[in-house]
């Protein structure tokens, strides 16, 4: 199958016009024609053409800019609709799709009816196509291309899928046609064209064998269920939940996969359709644990006049690879459990833990990660005693480099029983940090004799007193 | 306390925030998960999950306004369930009838040593034993507390300090 206009057949789908029109792509910083319709082609613009010289001879030519990406993914849904006719289909370059229909022809009564109904798809759909059937990939590529039921040793020899410059030089040899390259002696045409020419004589003649190469379907990680009569008890829908996630979970132990985000959709009778989104603190697929998560989704939900259809789908799964079970505990999945138990009613990102990092500095010294997606680290050590809260600085009043004797801090008043210190802290000049910006920072660890005690700073270059943090 | 892990619920809003270098004397900050939800019901909410489940043994909440009786009673009930313990802080007079124990613990300085985490703890409600008052000091070294005689009783001081 070659689809001769597959990018601007697939724009103009969209918009359907008479008048000449062309793709643009830019190549070697300059706009050429990526592909045109029949209009534009039959005015004599060719694929390639500078877009200025297109414009000159068609004024009122249409362009667009191409989209290579997306022309992909239309062959793709065309190679999936391909699929009907046989089971082995594959891609042939950018615009065409190969079909080993060995063996499945007679279930659509045989080749030309096939064919015939191919061409009758394609044509209701706006898709130019061009057919060719061979006994070789190579003959039937060679068909498509240069005439659908011509004897293929009467096609030229570009229908070989040789090169520009290959079959130039045939042609100056007098070889025109693949008949004649054919009766030529093999050795001089190997010794001056490399083997490529022969294996892609041999292909299409079916000496050298060609095979085809299916495109595997992505796993589908959804089920659904459509219900005869409707349901509205949480019970029940629990237990339907249930019956989806066990295929579900087989396929996913299948593809050793894990799902992360769940999203479970309910279709009301009045077609209202709501939706419970479970995000996973870790990938799972265990159908009974991850059944009671969705406990607390489901019970939001309004069933109204019953619930008929649901879907359940992974939208996001990661690789999870099998565990050798043990005799450790599973403490982890428990506490897994629990975060994604407290994380579907305060949002997964607002369940923390600290990682260490390395600066000197105290509010940089520790990390703050969402406690689903990082792991515990340990390494952590404090070579001076630091307090156990910190807050942003509060100011007080008080003068000179030594801790003060008496001071207010928070509306009390508090006096100095025993201080230690400084140690001195410098700024890391590397970031811009403002916080930072008094520069040095000399730190007191004061026992007042109320009881609290502070972790107090002196800045030395532009005198003041803070209170950072408290110690237990 | 060395190795089992603990939840701290903290609302999102508050200013402050614990410096797990300074905590790491009093427990690994490798096993504590800080939960941060938007609202004290939400708190609520998470305390109460955490404590029923039991995958962490411990549960500290921090409250913002007075518990009623129904969300002392449940938080009360889920701890029961999960044989877990749960610790609130409250702000001074902000107790609730369904605690089990209420304390007041307030540091006290001391004289003697300079690394002193000398507190004084008393016991103010206690649903199935008397009220009293202790000084303890935690221990590094061992990681227990040790309760000592108060300031101004031990040997060598010359009195109480008032």
């Amino acid at each position: 199958m070659w689809f001769p206009r597959l990018a601007s057949n697939r724009v103009l789908r969209g918009c359907p016009s008479e008048a000449p029109f062309a793709l643009i792509h830019k190549e070697a910083n300059a706009e050429r024609l990526y592909c045109l319709n029949d209009a534009a082609h039959s005015l004599g613009l060719y694929r390639g053409m500078n877009l200025a010289d297109a414009r000159a001879l068609c004024p009122d030519l249409r362009s667009r800019p191409a989209r290579p990406d997306l022309d992909a993914r239309f062959l793709d849904v065309l190679r999936r609709w391909a699929m009907r006719y046989c089971p082995w289909v594959g891609r042939e370059g950018a615009d065409g799709l190969v079909l080993d229909v060995t063996g499945s022809a007679h279930l659509w009564g045989g080749e030309a009816a096939m064919l015939e109904d191919m061409r009758a798809v394609m044509a209701r759909t706006g898709v130019a196509l061009r057919l060719g059937v061979g006994a070789t990939r190579g003959a039937a590529w060679a068909r498509a291309h240069y005439g659908e039921d011509a004897d293929l040793a009467q096609l030229p020899v570009a229908a070989l899928r040789i090169g520009a410059e290959t079959v130039t030089a045939l042609q100056r040899l007098g070889l025109r046609s693949i008949g004649a390259v054919q009766g030529a002696a093999r050795a001089p045409l190997a010794r001056r064209f490399g083997p490529e020419l022969l294996l892609r004589l041999d292909q299409a003649m079916g000496a050298v064998p060609e095979p085809i190469t299916p495109e595997a379907e992505p796993p589908q990680y959804a089920t659904r269920m459509t219900l005869p009569e409707p349901i509205g008890l949480v019970a029940d829908v629990m237990g339907v939940t249930q019956r989806l996630l066990e295929p579900l979970c087989a396929k996913l132990r299948a593809q050793h996969m894990g799902a992360r985000r769940l999203l479970l959709t309910l279709r009301r009778v009045d077609q209202a359709s709501q939706q419970v989104d479970l995000r996973l603190a870790a990938p799972m697929r265990d159908t009974a644990r991850i059944l009671p998560l969705f406990q607390r989704g489901i019970d939001t939900i309004e069933a109204g006049f019953g619930i008929d259809m649901i879907r359940l789908e992974a939208v996001l799964v990661e690789p999870l690879a099998v565990q050798q079970i043990g005799h450790v505990d599973h403490g982890n999945d428990r506490l897994n459990d629990l975060i994604t138990r407290i994380g579907t009613r305060i949002g997964l990102e607002n369940i923390q833990r600290f990682q260490p990092a390395d600066s000197h500095i105290p509010e940089h010294s520790f990390l703050i990660v969402p406690a689903a997606h990082s792991p515990s680290a340990s390494g952590w050590h404090a070579p001076r005693p630091r307090p156990i809260t910190l807050f942003p600085p509060e100011p007080i009043m008080a003068k000179g480099a030594e801790p003060p004797a008496r001071f207010r801090w928070r509306r009390m008043s508090f006096s100095t029983g025993r201080a230690v210190g400084p140690e001195r802290i410098a700024p890391e000049w590397w970031f811009e940090n403002p916080a930072w910006a008094s520069g040095l920072r000399d730190y007191w660890k004061v026992d007042t004799r109320e009881g609290r005690r502070l972790w107090l700073f002196y800045t030395p270059q532009s005198p003041g007193w803070y209170v950072h943090g408290e110690f237990a | 306390m060395a190795r089992a892990g603990a939840i701290w619920v903290r609302e999102a809003w508050l200013a402050g925030q614990l410096l797990p270098q300074g905590a790491m004397t009093y427990l690994d900050p490798t096993n504590l998960l800080v939960a941060r939800p938007n609202s004290q019901t939400d708190a609520l909410a998470v305390a109460e999950e955490a404590l029923k489940d039991g995958a962490l043994p411990f549960v500290v909440l921090e409250i913002t306004r007075p518990l009623n009786l129904r969300e002392g009673r449940r938080l009360q009930l889920a701890a029961k369930a999960g044989g877990t313990t749960g610790l609130c802080i409250i702000p001074e007079g902000m107790g609730s009838n369904a605690a089990e124990t209420r304390w007041r613990a307030t540091p006290v300085f001391d004289p003697m040593r300079e690394d002193s985490t000398l507190m004084r703890w008393e016991i103010i409600k206690n649903k199935t034993g008397t009220v009293g008052v202790w000084y303890v000091h935690w221990d590094p070294q061992t990681n227990r507390l040790h309760v000592v005689p108060p300031v101004g009783l031990q040997p060598g001081s010359a009195g109480l300090p008032e």
